[in-house]
């Protein structure tokens, strides 16, 4: 296939795009934000999570998501979450989805994007990036400071 | 006249150059959890000048600041200690409930689904803002019309007494599927208690 044909076909793909509910905090504990678009919003139950929202707690704070493929991401303390990607199409379940962690904690259960497109899915730290086939996982970003 | 300075910084530029680099320091760290029915999964870890494949409980890759990556292992133990309370706070695992109903009937439950309302609702209480998808079925007795109504009427019932039960969702979305996914395959026209039924999936 041509690039500019795949292109064509990526743009009409159905996407979850910034400013769209690709999640929803189910859980959150101590201080947490979601920072949208320059502005940080409380991280509460029944907030929804949009592609390009980075999560931020501080060092009491926890937030679980739900997102719409049923992954279910919780971040620890002192942690920055950033949902780069999400793509969903709950009829086929394929889809793609990319976040990050850039320091703190992450643990992973993934969902139904992981089960019908696994190459799709990835989850990165500063240091690696992990390829995911149905699982459940932590990161941990860098070291105890001492 | 400065020769006699040459030696000495020579041998301080020299010291610099054979340095031995600093050893990595340890960076990011990835461990592999046994997935909640007991079953352990794969994880591939790239790092910049490597990649690993975890596949086994508690499996740890550990990257380095040279782009190096290490195995190692821990413990159910040593991840409850360092990371329990974040593990803690997963969202509860998505579920799905079934209630059948009664012959053409949208609103009488069959007798064995009265009593699992009641669990279902009490379940639906502990959740924390849950979205909830209500969908209706039918057997294949009466009119695909009819049947389309029908699955609609049984799910708007069931919607009704979760919102009856004080259950604050972020959304319930109800749909009814008529005669058109049934548990059980049968003829047109035969009647199939399991296939007058309503799905409660839950997230």
């Amino acid at each position: 296939m041509r690039p500019a044909v795949a292109l064509l076909m990526l743009s009409l793909a159905p996407l979850t795009l910034a400013g769209e509910a690709a999640g929803t905090i189910k859980i959150s504990r101590g201080d947490a934000h979601i920072v949208r678009g320059g502005q940080q919003l409380p991280a509460t139950p029944g907030q929804h999570v949009e592609v390009s929202d980075s999560i931020l707690t501080g060092s009491d704070g926890t937030v679980g998501i739900t997102l719409n493929d049923d992954t279910r991401l919780t971040a620890g303390p002192d942690s920055t979450l950033e949902l780069r990607r999400f793509v969903f199409d709950s009829t086929t379940h394929q889809g793609s989805l990319d976040a990050s962690v850039q320091r703190g904690s992450l643990s992973v259960i993934s969902g139904k994007i992981a089960k019908a497109s696994p190459e799709a899915v990835s989850f990165s730290s500063p240091s690696v990036t992990l390829g995911v086939r149905g699982t459940r996982f932590i990161i941990k970003a860098g070291q105890e400071e001492n | 006249m400065w020769g006699f300075l040459l030696i000495p910084a020579a041998m301080i530029v020299g010291a610099f150059l054979t340095q031995p680099e600093p050893p990595p320091q340890p960076t990011d760290t990835i461990i592999l959890l046994p997935d909640e029915d007991g079953s352990v999964g794969t994880l591939v870890v790239s790092g910049s000048t490597g990649q690993t494949t975890l596949n086994s409980a508690y499996a740890t890759a550990q990257a380095d600041s040279a782009g190096g990556l290490s195995a190692g292992t821990t413990s159910a133990a040593a991840v409850e200690n360092e990371f329990g309370a974040m593990l803690a706070a997963t969202p509860a695992a998505p579920r799905s409930f079934v209630v059948t109903f009664k012959s053409g009937s949208a609103d009488t439950l069959s007798a064995e689904s009265q009593a699992e309302v009641d669990e279902i609702k009490r379940y639906l209480l502990t959740l924390p803002a849950p979205e909830i998808q209500v969908i209706g079925h039918t057997d294949r007795v009466g009119s695909v019309e009819d049947n389309d109504r029908l699955s609609r009427a049984r799910a708007d019932t069931v919607k009704q007494f979760i919102s009856d039960a004080g259950v604050t969702a972020v959304r319930i979305d109800s749909s009814g599927r008529g005669e058109r996914e049934p548990v059980v395959a049968t003829a047109d026209g035969r009647a199939e208690a399991r296939n007058r039924r309503v799905e409660i999936r839950v997230r």
